[in-house]
């Protein structure tokens, strides 16, 4: 595996020399708090914040994106029928993408990328994108990564991962895609490999030290779809909450999304838009029947989602990379950490 | 590899009214680029988006038969937002479909049994294309002894009149239309509610015999305890699920009972499957 050095005095001019090749993006802080943003000219990346309020998610799957096209006018000859809006397939860059984020679109990508189906949009811009992460060396209290299967210095779905130190940074090449972005910058100053991985490892373990909140998902599997799903604890947990969507705003793995048309005098369009499954609409069938029409189902659905269906489905663990935004950012603290562990403990009485 | 939201463009080759009270219209659509028609390669159950471009897509199951080329019929209930603006457009405008999306009725398990179909309304579309399938000379060998047990509230809402009286006429098909009442004189089949036509009609299970129910889900209710009161057991019950959608490939989120999405891991289920998931349909 390949290190690199970067001074911190020639970081600005690096990035600034990698937008000949990239568009950026990276975590910008304004008076609302840390977003994950496109970079214009000498913007760069902050890279001392722990958590952005949102995630790196909208880079490849925006709030809203149009994708598809095509115009009403009936005089013209290709009227009403839908074309791909074009894509922009230039190579993209987020720099500054915490570990776990980059954990979450690895996640991701299993509801994109599928055997029978491929999503071009989210496809195409994951395949265009380079992820260079920063590992988190101080993890805040919201922080329970280590047991959702990643963690400060998580290498999974990055193509860089480095590590500040101070006065530099130092860079692990992970993939080929993470070597062109270094190369792009200019930063090419290698460094020994046994000695900089030691000191990874020591990072990591500090790192890790300083999570103090942990969830214990062993016993989820051994659990029946029903016998959770029909366990009495949800009107409880579900008890506080308002339904307004947040966490699933905020959460770096929730992908659902809503279809729909808009036109504007003869060009319609068809868009995708974040969906929530807080919401009661969500569901609703055309006439008025809704599967999951109380709050207690919804919030059901989401944790039931993240801690149970996604990992039978999959096998690949929960659907949770333990960012704690959700936690830090719902309203009436709701907190996934104790409903995790409501249902983990949970034992059906027969 | 396709874009999966794209529809392929087609016309509208007709339009008939198929209920007396004009809440269902049955279209059918001829593909603009011949070579789409090839792509839609369907078999009987499954569903397709219909896209009407600048109002939105809406699911609907493909009410023609893989056995008939050269259109795809769907029959809709004006409802909502797409299906009102869908009844009203005319011969000739041009709209999307994209599919065909999710899985169908198990075909090959099918093959050398006793099929049992049962509709109730206009939940009717997917069973004519099942039923045009399988008594399609090619075909009607495959299958043994073939029972349909279907109802509408009057004779004016029963689906595909003309074929249901023909297939009656057949010997190759034990028919058992039925309605909730009527004031006709001159009706000569069943009346009263599909369960209980069901439970009179039916025939008994053995393990060679399958029901394939639709309709809606007060029928659906009351229909399975006549099947179970018959013999049939939950995975010779095969049924197809209606839920919201909107991608219709497993990817919004919206639809899933459990872990199964409906649009792609169904609509198609045995009860035995949906015994196992959260009754969220």
């Amino acid at each position: 595996m390949k290190f690199i050095t970067i001074d911190k005095k020639n970081w600005a001019k690096g990035i600034e020399k990698s937008r000949e090749t990239y568009r950026l993006f990276g975590p910008v802080k304004d008076k609302n708090g840390v977003f994950i943003r496109t970079l214009e000219k000498d913007m760069l990346p902050d890279m001392t914040i722990n958590d952005s309020i949102m995630s790196v998610k909208s880079v490849l799957f925006p709030q809203t994106e149009k994708i598809l096209f095509t115009t009403l006018d009936e005089a013209k000859e290709d009227h009403h029928i839908m074309k791909r809006v074009e894509f922009d397939s230039s190579p993209r860059a987020v720099v500054g993408i915490r570990p776990y984020d980059a954990k979450a679109i690895e996640l991701v990508k299993m509801n994109f990328d599928t055997d029978d189906y491929r999503d071009p949009y989210w496809c195409d811009a994951y395949e265009a994108t380079t992820f260079v992460g920063v590992g988190i060396n101080k993890p805040g209290p919201f922080d329970f990564s280590t047991s959702a299967g990643t963690g400060p210095f998580s290498e999974s779905g990055l193509d860089v991962l480095m590590a500040d130190l101070d006065n530099a940074y130092l860079a692990k090449i992970l993939t080929g895609k993470g070597e062109a972005f270094m190369k792009s910058c200019g930063f090419e100053k290698n460094t020994d490999e046994k000695e900089s991985q030691a000191l990874f490892d020591i990072l990591r373990k500090e790192a890790e030290k300083n999570i103090s909140s942990h969830i214990d998902t062993g016993k989820l599997k051994g659990k029946t779809v029903l016998e959770l799903h029909e366990a009495p604890f949800w009107d409880d947990i579900a008890f506080a909450c308002i339904n307004c969507g947040t966490c699933t705003f905020v959460c770096p793995t929730c992908w659902c999304f809503d279809i729909q048309d808009e036109t504007k005098q003869k060009s319609a369009g068809r868009f995708r838009n974040w969906d929530t499954c807080m919401s009661p609409l969500f569901t609703k069938h055309a006439t008025g029947h809704n599967p999951r029409d109380s709050k207690t189902q919804r919030v059901r659905q989401r944790f039931m989602h993240k801690l149970k269906y996604f990992p039978d489905k999959y096998d690949k663990g929960i659907m949770c990379v333990g960012c704690g935004r959700c936690v830090k950012s719902c309203p009436v603290n709701i907190d996934i950490r104790e409903v995790c562990k409501i249902m983990n403990s949970y034992e059906k009485n027969n | 590899m396709e874009n999966p939201y794209l529809p392929y463009p087609v016309r509208i080759d007709n339009i008939e009214i198929a209920t007396e009270d004009k809440s269902l219209k049955t279209f059918k659509f001829v593909f603009l680029n011949p070579e789409d028609e090839k792509k839609f390669s369907y078999q009987a159950g499954q569903f397709a988006e219909l896209s009407i471009p600048g109002v939105g897509e809406i699911p609907i199951g493909i009410a023609s038969s893989p056995v008939e080329k050269g259109f795809v019929k769907f029959t809709v209930f004006r409802t909502g937002v797409v299906t009102s603006h869908l009844h009203n457009m005319k011969i000739g405008d041009i709209m999307g479909i994209r599919g065909p999306l999710g899985n169908w009725y198990p075909w090959d398990k099918l093959e050398n049994k006793n099929v049992v179909i049962i509709g109730g309304g206009f939940a009717f579309t997917t069973l004519r294309s099942s039923i045009i399938y399988m008594l399609d000379p090619a075909n009607r060998k495959k299958f043994k002894n073939i029972d349909v047990v279907y109802g509408a509230r009057s004779p004016g809402m029963l689906l595909y009149r003309e074929e249901l009286y023909e297939w009656e006429k057949r010997d190759d098909i034990n028919m058992h239309i039925t309605v909730d009442g009527t004031n006709d004189p001159t009706w000569k089949y069943h009346k009263g509610f599909v369960p209980q036509i069901v439970e009179q009609n039916a025939p008994k299970a053995d393990e060679n015999t399958y029901a394939i129910i639709c309709g809606p889900p007060i029928m659906i209710k009351f229909t399975q305890p006549a099947l179970v009161a018959l013999g049939y057991k939950e995975h010779q019950i095969i049924m197809s699920l209606e839920n919201r959608m909107k991608c219709g490939i497993g990817m919004c989120g919206r639809c899933n009972i459990g872990k199964e999405l409906v649009c792609k891991d169904g609509p198609v289920f045995t009860l035995e499957q949906l015994n196992k998931t959260p009754k969220e349909y």
